[in-house]
């Protein structure tokens, strides 16, 4: 993040800031005052004092003035409210389109060359159009710095759109409570200027991201994590949502099918079977339905990459 | 006035009756009595749920695993949620005080269904014991916050079914105690006493009741239409299965919006008790906080989609939502204006119940104006579902409902225990509960501004200043608790004896002796001039 001053992250700021600190504003002044009253008028009228309370049994004048002035400020707070959130309901024509795709627990985001990244990489000062999409339950994408959210519903087409005004980089994250790792499905927003965006947007030589090292598998670890797998799975034996990768590859597992239990054997057939088709077969010990099958997400070739890797965890 | 006869009449908790020992508390048909059963039930509960609460600000007061994993800590802010809300919250004021208070206020010797009242104590332990058992059986803890939105509710490995169907049975509790006090109010009223010359605790409790009779069914069908949705696959609210999962929201929220007016209005109507007691002073504009209480309770049922901002509603039900939300401030604001300018030319006698009652308006009022910020659509864009919605919630619901609480249970300690509390301790009490609840929560405001999500585990570096405020914060708040909760049973045990007036009070319940006797009053009383009435 390298904020410029004076410019503000998204088109949301200034009419996020005109509705909140107007709000702010007044009731600080309400606040104050009278707190400043209740306070006066306890040591005013302390029984030591004044001895003698005076009967008031109300006041129709004042009773009306506390109802009209609270309304007319509060409606006046509902139009700032109303008139910085109009915008958002509809996209601009221009608009350039990302289908953002949001599981348990990662979000990925589609563009329309058929490029899919990790993170929401956009052009400065171009509307973006998001298309949100969410495969299993409910999530919301929130870029705070942008005053933006949308929850992203399952079963129900919905979008968002902005302007990111400053080139820069922001944090995205998930908003609705989605379970175990909630706190962990975030994302980054990549402000790039109009070249550089181009550049990466054309770059299409890496669909999946850079393997990182030439070790043996490493391809295939960069495909789990650009999926977001690892959210679930680990490397290293230890249990999180699904089975660990560890001396998984060759072995012989009890699996739920049809709710009996069954031996098989973990090969390629098996691989293929638990990522496209995931609740035909449980591990035994394992929740049912909280993994989405990944048909159209994973290649057949990618699958093979992922092989490799898992074929390297037992060999240590 | 009838003391002296009331003398020979033994009082509630000396009476023997047909039962003994703890049979004469769980049988008892006494209004009273269930009243401080839902007191035991009720404070237990609380502690166990503020005992979570410090847990989980304790977890927060760093980024990453502090003392506990995302699962747990998932499984205790459910906990605390259902706890919270459905355990203690909303039965709080209602069950104890209005159980305890209605009868004694509107001068009737017991609820118009005193059977009913210990059934609607069963069921709501019955739900407790189910919430509890959903802890400890199944596959792990429920884990989908006290909101089970759908459709993760669906998904999680996490054993709902016998939470949900404890929240059910809470809710049943909630409905019959809602029948009884209006059948209560309408049929039970001493001679004399109109509507008009009704106290506004009573007036609250009417409108509460309301509340609990129409709104709470809806949770309780929706409760069932989950229960039938996991059994059953029937496609409610599961998108896999052709349901929609914001229709459960839209009917979460139609009754758990109303359902903090449960939670808010009794305790509204506790601090329109101790003002004027305190004040010496007629309450300021009566008529208008009674039709404020009513316009609360109706308005508040049309204003629970602005907990759905986000959820992608049509652009319509959103501004109306959004303006009714705004509306509904107002005779909130009526009341405050009222509260305050019944101090004007007061007699202020400065005891415990009192400073309670200041503190409430304030924390009201800082739960009050930051709902505008949230029912305003732009700002809530931005701050839905992070810890500005925290901070607010608790603001209103432990801020308002539980200040008033304690402010409530200081101010008619004498009248239900027939002891004086120790007024030194309870003030020390109050001073650290205070300054430890806006150290807890006022930082979150800040950090929900800053953009931290609401149920996160764990959290990015730019978050952390605030949250160690905060988690510092609930320390402060919890010694202030232990504070306050130990010295009223020490008061109980050391206290010197009540008086039956200690407060020179002007409602019915101060005319007879502290503690009441069983029938409450030896001859009916007779009504003839408003509940606030001083020379």
């Amino acid at each position: 993040m390298q904020p410029t001053p004076g410019i503000d992250a998204s088109n949301y700021v200034s009419s996020f800031n005109l509705a909140f600190y107007f709000i702010v504003a007044v009731s600080l002044l309400f606040m104050i005052g009278l707190t400043v009253l209740m306070l006066y008028f306890v040591f005013k009228y302390n029984r030591k004092k004044n001895a003698r309370a005076v009967q008031i049994d109300g006041d129709l004048r004042l009773e009306i003035l506390w109802t009209v002035v609270p309304t007319l400020l509060a409606l006046l707070m509902f139009y700032f409210g109303w008139s910085g959130w109009k915008p958002m309901t509809k996209a601009p024509d221009d608009a350039m389109v990302v289908t953002s795709v949001a599981r348990m627990w990662s979000f990925s985001f589609a563009y329309e060359n058929g490029k899919t990244s990790q993170d929401l990489v956009v052009p400065v000062n171009k509307p973006v159009k998001i298309n949100l999409v969410a495969l299993d339950v409910i999530h919301s994408l929130f870029i705070p710095e942008f005053r933006i959210k949308s929850d992203m519903v399952p079963g129900r087409e919905t979008m968002m759109w902005f302007l990111p005004q400053r080139e820069g980089q922001y944090d995205l994250y998930c908003a609705e409570y989605c379970g175990l790792q909630h706190s962990y499905m975030s994302s980054t927003v990549k402000v790039l200027s109009e070249e550089d965006y181009l550049a990466w947007y054309t770059d299409t030589t890496a669909v999946t991201t850079v393997a990182e090292g030439s070790a043996p598998g490493s391809e295939g670890f960069a495909i789990l994590k650009a999926r977001g797998c690892n959210a679930c799975h680990t490397s290293d034996g230890s249990k999180l949502i699904g089975p660990s990768y560890l001396n998984l590859f060759g072995e012989q597992q009890i699996v739920i099918r049809d709710g009996k239990e069954v031996p098989v054997m973990v090969d390629e057939e098996y691989i293929k079977k638990a990522i496209y088709d995931p609740n035909s077969e449980i591990t035994k010990g394992y929740p049912k339905g909280l993994m989405q099958s990944y048909t159209g997400i994973v290649s057949e070739e990618e699958i093979e990459k992922i092989i490799e890797y898992l074929k390297s965890l037992n060999e240590q | 006035m009838s003391a002296h006869e009331g003398m020979q009449e033994p009082n509630y908790l000396e009476f023997k009756g047909k039962y003994k020992g703890i049979y004469s508390w769980i049988f008892s048909t006494d209004h009273k009595r269930i009243g401080l059963l839902y007191l035991f039930s009720i404070l237990s509960l609380f502690v166990i749920g503020a005992t979570i609460g410090l847990l989980m600000k304790f977890e927060l007061i760093a980024p990453g695993k502090t003392i506990m994993d995302a699962k747990a800590y998932n499984a205790f802010f459910t906990l605390h949620g259902i706890i919270m809300i459905f355990a203690v919250v909303i039965p709080g004021l209602p069950a104890v005080f209005g159980n305890f208070m209605l009868p004694l206020q509107i001068g009737a010797k017991d609820v118009a269904f005193p059977k009913l009242n210990l059934l609607s104590w069963y069921l709501y332990v019955a739900g407790v014991l189910m919430v509890v058992i959903s802890q400890f059986t199944g596959d792990q803890a429920p884990d989908t916050g006290w909101t089970f939105y759908a459709p993760y509710s669906f998904r999680t490995a996490g054993n709902m079914l016998p939470a949900v169907f404890g929240a059910f049975l809470l809710g049943f509790s909630s409905i019959l105690t809602g029948l009884n006090f209006l059948v209560t109010i309408h049929r039970m009223r001493a001679p004399g006493m109109t509507w008009l010359r009704m106290p506004l605790f009573p007036w609250t409790l009417y409108a509460t009741a309301w509340i609990q009779l129409l709104a709470t069914p809806i949770v309780g069908i929706t409760l069932l239409m989950i229960v039938a949705e996991r059994l059953f696959n029937i496609g409610f609210f599961d998108p896999t299965l052709g349901g929609d999962p914001v229709l459960y929201q839209h009917l979460f929220w139609t009754y758990s919006h109303p359902a903090v007016y449960i939670m808010i209005l009794p305790a509204m109507g506790a601090i329109s008790e101790i003002i004027p007691t305190f004040a010496r002073k007629i309450i300021f504009g009566y008529k208008f906080m009674v039709a404020s209480s009513l316009l609360i309770a109706f308005v508040g049922y049309f204003v629970w989609g602005h907990h759905m901002f986000t959820a992608n509603m049509s652009g319509k039900a959103l501004y109306i939502f959004s303006l009714l939300t705004f509306l509904v401030a107002i005779p909130s604001a009526i009341k405050v204006f009222n509260w305050i300018s019944t101090l004007y030319k007061a007699s202020i006698y400065l005891q415990t119940p009192f400073f309670w009652a200041m503190a409430f308006i304030f924390v009201f009022m800082i739960g009050g104006f930051s709902g505008l910020i949230i029912g305003s659509l732009a700002a809530d864009v931005h701050l839905h579902d992070t810890h500005f919605v925290v901070a607010h919630f608790h603001f209103i619901v432990f801020g308002g409902t539980g200040f008033a609480f304690f402010g409530a249970a200081h101010y008619w300690f004498p009248k239900i225990t027939g002891k004086m509390y120790d007024a030194l301790w309870a003030n020390i009490g109050l001073t650290v509960f205070f300054i430890g609840f806006i150290t807890l929560y006022m930082p979150m405001f800040f950090l929900g501004v800053a953009g931290m999500p609401r149920r996160y585990f764990d959290y990015d570096e730019v978050f952390h200043t605030g949250n160690i405020i905060s988690t510092m914060g609930s320390w402060i708040l919890y010694s202030g608790l232990s504070i306050i909760i130990t010295n009223l049973f020490v008061s109980l045990k050391r206290g010197v004896k009540a008086p039956a007036d200690p407060w020179g009070g002007s409602t019915l319940e101060w005319t007879i002796p502290s503690p009441p006797p069983v029938e409450n009053f030896i001859e009916t009383p007779i009504i003839t001039k408003g509940p606030y009435s001083y020379k």
